[in-house]
């Protein structure tokens, strides 16, 4: 018998019975569903956190002062400063594999310029920072090296503080004087909007050499972190053992001490995150793919019901010449049909899904290939072994038995 | 010429809870091709049985049988469908028709099985419906269709693929008389045509009709009016002298 006449047998008997065949689907719809859009889940948030890791700087390492113990009691990291100017110089100096430091001291303060003023993060830092941090100016430049060393009253103003300064003036920022915390400062530079990545928003931040922050507003030697960009990525681990050794050398630490900083190395962090959302997207497939094993059990069911409810028709087929195997293909069919159909239309709903999800979250397209190959190929498969005790059940059927089944 | 049918000494024995039981004990008949042959006899006396081994639904425990020149009994599963599908077409009391196919459809199901093209098919159930007097009830469902008009469209699904016999059991069974006229006219016309039809009844008249009638008894012939009949003789109780034979003999006659 023709393949073509056994498929239309096969789609004729799952159209008869509408309901029950979109409810024997239900399982593989909801099983490849849900391992596309799963997946679409896992990728987005792999994206989301990776784009908000590099968003903070270019191979970069943080360092922060660690956590102190005072008479057994521990404070949080930075709770007691231990990081000097001078360290930021140090590392500059001597190690190889980074290729820019900016020290980073910050403090809060009023900013005024004509009627206007605002509140803003006062952030002093090192002539690299623009280049750790990938700042784009929009106006003007960043403050040189000379500059940050000799701690001139310079400043370069995050774009919304620009904004909120120059409103209802038609004066040109770059060369105005504006008061910062009560000090003359220069505007030497505006800079370009940045995506807000956290809690604060970068636009509201104004930067000034490190040295004039801690002259005029700290008072203190110390600085809240150094940043540091390694050369390359490649290099990042080396890098930190550089500053490591530099820092232990310069705060005379002895071998048996514990370091008094910390060290935030992003590709780490990026390699365990990534292993974190790869774990997960792991999970979420297998819980998919068992709900696609599920879907199979479904179809077996449903199958075997058939089988026996159809026990008549099948005594017909074979007393009027069917073979064994053209029986056992009918039924093969069948449930092979079905759980395409079931595929075909949970890859709609997940891949639809996932997509409308990553369009209206700027992400792009998520749907992934593999999910898609993966969960087809699966459930036709599934759809396969399930279908092939029923459809044996069908072709073994006695004849004369099933002629007289009521 | 050789006897389309040939069964020699044929047993169907039946195991039910642990005892055998005996349906056919001993059945020899010949049937030529054109015959026009009833089948009668009280229920439970095999007639049914003798169909279903005619027909290469079912094997017999012992005995030889032979349909057109084939042992049948040498045959595997997969051979007798074809069989079935090429030499025999069955009308059954019932009617025995998919339900949710067309009139078209259902007598198409033959030659799908045969592997014949879908034009032709077509063509051929057309003309096999027409030929039944149903070339108006093409694509109504069984449900759509009274008793007779079922059993024309099962004729027609017997007769389609041309098959060498025609085997009906009680196929007026469920009809009422003025139908049963009617479907037992064109079995008469087939016959006519050529076709060799083997029908099993209880109507005295469709006896009378045919041009042989087998009676049947225990599961035996007892009486057989065919003059070329190469069967046992009439009457003849000997079956094959094994011991479950005589165990049923003695116990009807203890
Ligand atoms: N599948 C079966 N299993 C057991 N006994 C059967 C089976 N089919 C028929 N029989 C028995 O065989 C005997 C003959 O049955 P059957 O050929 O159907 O009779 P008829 O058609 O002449 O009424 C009956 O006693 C019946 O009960
Ligand atoms: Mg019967």
């Amino acid at each position: 018998m023709p393949i073509g006449d056994t498929i239309r047998v096969a789609l004729r008997s799952i159209a008869a019975n509408k309901l029950r065949s979109v409810l024997t689907m239900l399982g593989i719809i909801i099983g490849v569903a849900s391992v596309i859009a799963l997946s679409a889940v896992g990728q987005a948030a792999t994206i989301g956190v990776t784009n908000q890791i590099e968003a903070l700087g270019t191979n970069l390492l943080t360092i922060n002062s660690s956590s102190a113990q005072v008479g057994g009691v521990r404070f949080g990291p930075g709770s007691q400063p231990t990081l000097l100017y001078t360290d930021v110089q140090q590392i500059a100096a001597n190690d190889p594999d980074v290729a820019a430091v900016s020290a980073l001291v910050q403090s809060n303060g009023q900013v005024v310029y004509g009627p206007n003023n605002n509140s803003a993060t006062v952030q002093g830092t090192s002539a690299d920072y623009a280049q750790i941090k990938n700042l784009s100016l929009a106006q003007g430049r960043y403050f040189s090296t000379p500059e940050t060393v000799q701690g001139a009253n310079v400043v370069v103003l995050g774009s919304a503080i620009a904004q909120t300064l120059f409103a209802g003036t038609t004066v040109n920022p770059i060369g105005a004087t504006i008061e910062v915390k009560q000090m003359p400062f220069t505007v030497i530079g505006v800079l370009a909007a940045q995506n807000s990545t956290g809690f604060q928003n970068p636009n509201d931040y104004i930067e000034i050499p490190a040295t004039t922050a801690m002259n005029l507003f700290t008072g203190s030697p110390y600085v809240n972190s150094i940043l540091v960009s390694a050369k390359s990525p490649a290099v990042m681990n080396q890098a930190e053992q550089e500053i490591t050794s530099t820092l232990r050398f310069l705060h005379h630490l002895g071998p048996t001490q514990a370091s008094d900083f910390q060290i935030f190395n992003q590709a780490t962090t990026l390699t365990a995150l990534s292993s974190i959302t790869q774990l997960l997207t792991e999970v979420l497939s297998g819980v998919a793919a068992i709900s696609l094993l599920v879907g199979g059990i479904g179809i077996m069911n449903i199958m075997l019901v058939s089988v026996t409810e159809r026990t008549r028709e099948i005594g017909i087929r074979k007393a009027i010449g069917a073979k064994r195997g053209v029986i056992m293909a009918q039924f093969l069919v069948e449930s092979l049909a079905l759980s395409l159909a079931g595929a075909f239309i949970g890859l709609v709903i997940g891949a639809g899904g996932s997509a409308l999800a990553g369009f209206l979250t700027h992400v792009g397209n998520l749907v992934s290939i593999t999910a898609v190959l993966l969960s087809v190929g699966f459930s036709s498969v599934v759809g396969i072994v399930f279908g092939v005790y029923p459809a044996r059940k069908a072709a073994n059927l006695n004849t004369i038995d099933a002629l007289r089944y009521e | 010429m050789n006897a389309l049918i040939e069964m020699q000494d044929i047993v169907r024995e039946y195991v039910i809870g642990g005892d055998r039981m005996r349906a056919l004990n001993g059945v020899s008949m010949d049937i030529f091709h054109g015959e026009f042959v009833a089948i009668m006899g009280p229920s439970g006396s095999g007639k049914s049985t003798t169909m279903n081994l005619i027909g290469c639904l079912d094997k017999a425990t012992s005995g030889t049988y032979q349909l057109d020149g084939h042992d049948v009994s040498r045959l595997s599963d997969d051979e007798l469908a074809e069989f079935r599908n090429v030499k025999i077409g069955f009308v059954f009391q019932n009617f025995n028709l998919l339900p949710r196919a067309t009139a078209l459809e259902n007598v198409e199901l033959p030659l799908l099985y045969a592997g014949i093209s879908r034009k032709e098919r077509r063509q051929r159930a057309e003309h096999a419906l027409e030929r039944v007097g149903l070339g108006n009830r093409m694509a109504n469902r069984p449900n759509e269709l009274s008793g007779g008009q079922q059993q024309r469209v099962s004729i027609a699904r017997a007769v389609v693929n041309g098959p060498a016999l025609i085997l009906a059991d009680e196929p007026t069974g469920a009809l009422d008389s003025h139908t049963t006229d009617e479907i037992l006219q064109l079995f008469e016309e087939l016959n006519a045509q050529g076709n060799t039809i083997v029908i099993v009844t209880h109507e005295p008249d469709v006896g009378r009709r045919a041009k042989r009638v087998i009676r049947f008894k225990d599961g035996q012939i007892e009486a057989d009016d065919g003059r070329r009949s190469a069967g046992r003789p009439v009457m003849s109780m000997s079956g094959p002298g094994d011991g479950v034979a005589r165990g049923e003999e003695q116990d009807r006659c203890p």
